[in-house]
């Protein structure tokens, strides 16, 4: 008998887009994970007598500015951009579900907690993010910090709205009649229930986050200018859009491809996990 | 309702005391005494205590907080350091091109949001509902900075329909100011239409599985008059409230616009600002633009009692 995992994915990609999703995701992952040997070119290889070259054999996407391979820069930004987006879910779903299990659980730190979340949503996603990478200088580290800042405030409510649901279940009950301590009460009975909601959120997360990363090193509040990422490589190639459309083009169809593809499992997964919302979104 | 809407009010008043101090303390967190990177290189010691007695910056953090606080109680957001006027003047000068083009983006929105959503819903699951949904997912899934970029090189520099960026000279006129937004107003609604689409086509969806419907429609109400007058109506309240979320949503967007097309707004002043680490321009930036927040949150639960009478009880 197949195992639970098998027959959910099977589920899952039964739908051929949430599939295709699926396969251009691994495929940006792949190359994130061994760029070295997926690109053609070192990707900050200079060579100048060949700028703005048009895509050919040589340079399937064409060369920017500076001569450099297109394809290349693309492929290492899939590791900054991936990587930062990849950091900030990991980081914003484990304090968003701390801090979210704590406020649904104990009834007093509710409001303080949730006014605090209020807060920080109150400011737009870009406009906190760029303040806070002003603040505390850019790096890889400074942006995902800035990001997962931004982004816990989703996840705290997301996991809050699940646990204030749970807590009042029968289960939960019995499980204190039986004296679980509370920390057992929220790890393995919470925050077990609220998984489904928080694996959505974490795809939708992650796409925000990639197409967040690329806002910033667009505005050049992001990673420093010598990481290539693909905000960065349209931010710096952008007055030469008229004479070569390459340079803005390719590396934004990875940054929509990538979000895109990120949402579309992100949708399936809630289809597969929520069922009660598969009529409505 | 007044209960309610006092309650309201406070948990408001709470949120932007906690956006004030969070956007203070974290200020001061930032690397660089705030007077030295005021006078620039060639201060001497001197001049950089004597700055900072006439900003109080000598004095206790909790001290300076408090009457950094009571001036912005009062409207007074401080002085930029680069711009040499209050940061009041400063964001004042630069609303109108981000009032006109969160305006046009949010008629562009909903222009295409609405109708989009109304037919996703009405021919549900058939092609016309299957390109809609896909649009939508693309759309949401765009960098507006990067269809800005491809819209100028189309719209502006190939078939030069349109003012490739900037406001208009100095002087210009209001008309000639306004055409300046037609493309970035044209990204903005166009990426934020999505979320719009997806509420409208979700509530419709809703309301034309009702017993009403099913009433009119055995009556032999047409369908035109089912879907616009018995549904569309009915549907209503979330989707105000999903314009007036997408409102909200427009401020930041507008942020990163504003810089693609090089619009003087707010958005184009808070990253120059950031870049040069005016930070009293940036704290008051913030706090102008969480107030906005807040107060377009409470706009659209005003505007929800008004249009569904049940959430009055």
């Amino acid at each position: 008998m197949a195992s639970p995992t098998v027959a959910f994915l099977k589920r899952l990609f039964r739908r051929k887009l949430v599939l295709a999703a699926a396969c251009v995701l691994l495929v940006f992952v792949l190359a994130a994970l061994f760029a070295p040997w997926v690109a053609p070119y070192d990707p900050g290889a200079l060579r100048v007598i060949r700028r703005l070259k048009p895509p050919s054999e040589l340079n399937w996407l064409g060369t920017d500015e500076f001569g450099r391979d297109v394809l290349s820069r693309i492929v290492y930004g899939a590791r900054a951009s991936l990587g930062i987006g990849a950091a900030v879910v990991a980081i914003s779903i484990a304090a968003g579900s701390a801090i979210g299990l704590t406020a649904g659980y104990f009834r007093r730190l509710d409001p303080p907690i949730m006014r605090m979340v209020d807060a920080v949503m109150a400011l737009p996603d870009i406009l906190l993010a760029i303040f806070l990478v002003a603040i505390l200088g850019s790096s890889i580290f400074n942006v995902v910090f800035a990001l997962a800042i931004v982004y816990t405030p989703r996840v705290v409510r997301v996991v809050r709205a699940s646990a204030l649901v749970v807590r009042e279940q029968q289960f939960v009950e019995a499980a204190r009649a039986i004296g679980a301590s509370t920390p057992r009460i929220l790890f393995r009975h919470i925050l077990m229930n609220v998984t489904s909601p928080v694996l959505v959120q974490a795809t939708f997360i992650f796409a925000y986050a990639v197409l967040a990363e690329a806002g910033l090193s667009f505005l050049g509040a992001g990673v420093p200018p010598e990481v290539p990422t693909w905000g960065e490589m349209i931010a710096s190639a952008q007055q030469y859009a008229d004479q070569a459309f390459w340079v803005v083009l390719f590396p934004g169809l990875a940054i929509v491809l990538a979000a895109l593809s990120l949402q579309v499992v992100g949708d399936g997964l809630r289809d597969q996990l929520d069922p009660k919302l598969r009529k409505a979104l | 309702m007044w209960f309610s809407l006092a309650r309201r009010l406070g948990s408001l008043l709470v949120v932007m005391f906690l956006v004030a101090t969070m956007v203070f303390f974290l200020t001061r967190l930032a690397p660089g005494d705030p007077a030295a990177i005021m006078l620039g290189d060639q201060a001497t010691p001197a001049d950089v205590e004597r700055l900072r007695a006439v900003y109080g910056l000598d004095k206790p953090v909790l001290v300076q907080y408090v009457l950094w606080l009571k001036e912005v109680v009062q409207g007074n957001l401080g002085q930029s350091i680069f711009l040499q006027r209050p940061v009041t003047t400063a964001l004042a000068e630069r609303v109108e091109p981000t009032f006109f083009l969160t305006l046009f983006s949010i008629v562009i929105a909903t222009l295409i949001g609405v109708p989009a959503g109304i037919a996703s819903a009405v021919w549900r699951g058939r092609a016309v509902d299957q390109v809609v949904s896909a649009l939508a997912m693309l759309a949401a899934n765009i960098p507006s900075f990067w269809l800005g970029l491809i819209f100028i090189q189309f719209f502006a520099v190939r078939l030069g329909l349109f003012p490739v960026a900037g406001y208009g000279d100095p002087g210009a006129s209001l008309a000639e100011r306004l055409t300046h937004l037609v493309l970035p107003a044209a990204v903005l609604g166009i990426v934020n239409s999505a979320l719009i689409t997806r509420f409208t086509r979700a509530s419709m969806l809703d309301v034309l599985g009702d017993d009403y419907v099913r009433t009119a429609r055995s009556k032999g109400v047409p369908e035109t008059g089912i879907v616009l007058r018995h549904a569309f109506r009915n549907a209503l309240v979330p989707i105000v409230t999903v314009i007036g979320l997408t409102i909200a949503l427009l401020v930041g967007g507008a942020i990163v616009t504003e810089t693609v097309f090089g619009l003087p707004g707010i958005g184009n002043l808070v990253v120059s600002a950031v870049l040069r680490r005016d930070y009293p321009v940036i704290q008051g930036a913030l706090i102008a633009v969480a107030a906005l927040y807040v107060l377009i949150n409470l706009a659209v639960d005003l505007i929800y009692t008004l249009v569904d009478p049940r959430v009055r009880t």
